[in-house]
């Protein structure tokens, strides 16, 4: 246990101390809100989709997760780079617990870089619906941060170089993010992109978010809610997995 | 005498490349022991196959009883470790990483606390203790490596060139501290290093690894005997020749990582 808190700290630690992050982590959805929000806005409003800002702002939210729990996975590629997983892995504490503990700690992570896009979306004008519906928000974050961070634990398990980190966010990240339906509605889409977003599991992320923060879910919250678990438990089985197989 | 580092017919290969090939040796309980030999003959892949990091590709080895592919646990339990290239945070304190490595290797608090400041003191830390890694020079880094793998006194320490970059100074003063560990809690040590009058002074024993295989061991003066020279770097430089080594390992670990980045195989 201490092992795992031990390591869940150094993942804090290591995200809120860096001053680049910590203003990329408001500058960054706050570019997309204001840019696409109010750039795409007419054409939506015209098309009769409404306030384009409400349905963009839990979609950002979800890019804040995707973003910051990725990179708090793949950060494994660091620490393979500088060494320090060395040391980690020769220390008599057992794998699982290692990468249990790094992964909670980037879902922590993620979860408030959530909060944090959530309550940069209300200053660029985000309400979201008052109701019962609300808490469920602070189920589908953590979720999600979950998930993703496990992702990119898995990913960055099997790949030994920096350079693989352009793989990740050309093939990996930015795919998940476009077919998310984070920046378009699910209704009415061609075939294979309906398709892809069905296939996509921030998808999930994003529609039950904004089940809970603005309208009624395209899949319903309880489809949401269950694509959303039994992807994260497949993912944390195949991270620890993975992770328990590096050599260096 | 029993040993607490046996090594049978250890093999590594790496594709077509031979790191280690079929070496085999013994440490005794509480001896220091050195492994000498010229860049990129094997040192530090042999360490990592000990040290569970890395799977052997055949060959047997027992570490306190225990075979590192069957039981890595008990294993990992029995040592510490110094790298030879750095393995820090650079994005905590020296005093966090201490701490961490302490809390992963379930030093008790108290114990902790007293030995992380004992040994920040030590190498002379201790004013920087709450200094960001990244800030430090390479010596104070490396300082801070040593520090940290003192912290857990293990049954055995591995020392990868340990006294890398280190003034004489600091050398002689870690060296004092190994070796009234290694005697009072009977630490075996098994360490590399380039200095050779160091490994002469220090190791009980010495085995010679070149090219992935071992080419003499004994005493420091019973390899000076059997190549008829006066101290331990002639004997080195007889047993392993005068030429210049490449770092083989680096550039084909470069090529392995290219391809693994983009077959996604190890």
């Amino acid at each position: 246990m201490s092992a795992i808190y031990i390591l869940w700290l150094r993942q804090l630690k290591r995200h809120f101390r860096s001053r680049a992050r910590m203003l990329g982590s408001v500058a960054q959805p706050l570019l997309f809100l204001l840019a696409l929000g109010f750039g795409f806005g007419p054409i939506y409003r015209k098309a009769g989709g409404g306030d384009y800002i409400q349905f963009l702002a839990p979609g950002v939210i979800a890019m804040g997760v995707l973003f910051t729990g990725i990179f708090s996975g793949i950060e494994i590629i660091w620490d393979k780079q500088f060494g320090f997983l060395k040391a980690i892995l020769v220390a008599p504490v057992s794998r699982l617990h290692i990468m249990i503990g790094r992964t909670l700690g980037g879902a922590t992570v993620a979860s408030i870089q959530g909060a944090v896009v959530f309550l940069v979306a209300m200053i660029a004008g985000f309400r979201p619906r008052v109701g019962n519906l609300l808490p469920l928000a602070a189920v589908f974050v953590p979720l999600m941060a979950l998930l993703i961070t496990a992702l990119g634990t898995a990913v960055a398990s099997v790949l030994d170089d920096i350079q693989g980190f352009q793989l990740i966010m050309n093939f990996l990240v930015m795919p998940i993010f476009f077919l998310s339906s984070a920046l378009f509605p699910l209704e009415g889409l061609p075939r294979g992109i309906a398709v892809a977003a069905a296939l996509d599991p921030l998808t999930y992320g994003v529609d039950g978010l904004r089940g809970a923060l603005v309208s009624s879910a395209h899949f319903g919250m309880l489809v949401d809610l269950s694509v959303l678990s039994a992807v994260t438990v497949v993912l944390l089985a195949v991270g620890g997995y993975l992770f328990s197989k590096i050599q260096i | 005498m029993p040993f607490i580092i046996e090594v049978k017919d250890l093999t590594k290969r790496f594709g077509d490349f031979v790191a280690v090939n079929a070496i085999a040796f013994q440490v005794a309980e509480g001896e220091i022991f050195a492994f000498l030999g010229p860049n990129g003959a094997g040192k530090t892949t042999t360490i990592k196959m000990l040290t569970t990091l890395l799977e052997p590709s055949s060959g047997e080895i027992l570490l306190n009883g225990s075979d590192p592919r069957q039981d890595p646990h008990a294993v990992r339990k029995s040592f510490g470790i110094v790298f030879q290239d750095p393995s820090l945070d650079d994005e905590l304190t020296a005093w966090e990483n201490m701490e961490f490595h302490g809390v992963l290797y379930k030093v008790p608090r108290e114990l902790r606390r007293q030995r992380i400041q004992e040994l920040l003191q030590f190498v002379e830390l201790w004013e920087r203790k709450d200094d960001l890694v990244k800030t430090f020079s390479g010596g104070m880094k490396r300082r801070l490596e040593v520090a940290r793998g003192l912290l857990h006194h293990p049954r055995i320490l591995f020392l990868d060139e340990p006294t890398l970059g280190l003034d004489p100074q600091t050398r002689n003063h870690v060296w004092n501290y190994i070796r009234k560990l290694s005697a009072d809690e009977k630490v075996t040590v098994f360490f590399t290093t380039h200095y050779m009058e160091e490994a002469d002074r220090v190791a009980s024993r010495v085995a010679i690894i070149d090219h992935g295989s071992i080419v003499a061991q004994g005493t420091p003066q019973e390899l000076k005997g059997q190549t008829n020279t006066a101290s331990l770097e002639e004997a080195f430089l007889t047993l392993t020749g005068h030429a210049l080594r490449e770092e083989e390992a680096g550039s084909l670990d470069q090529l392995r990582l290219r391809r693994r980045v983009w077959t996604g195989r190890r």
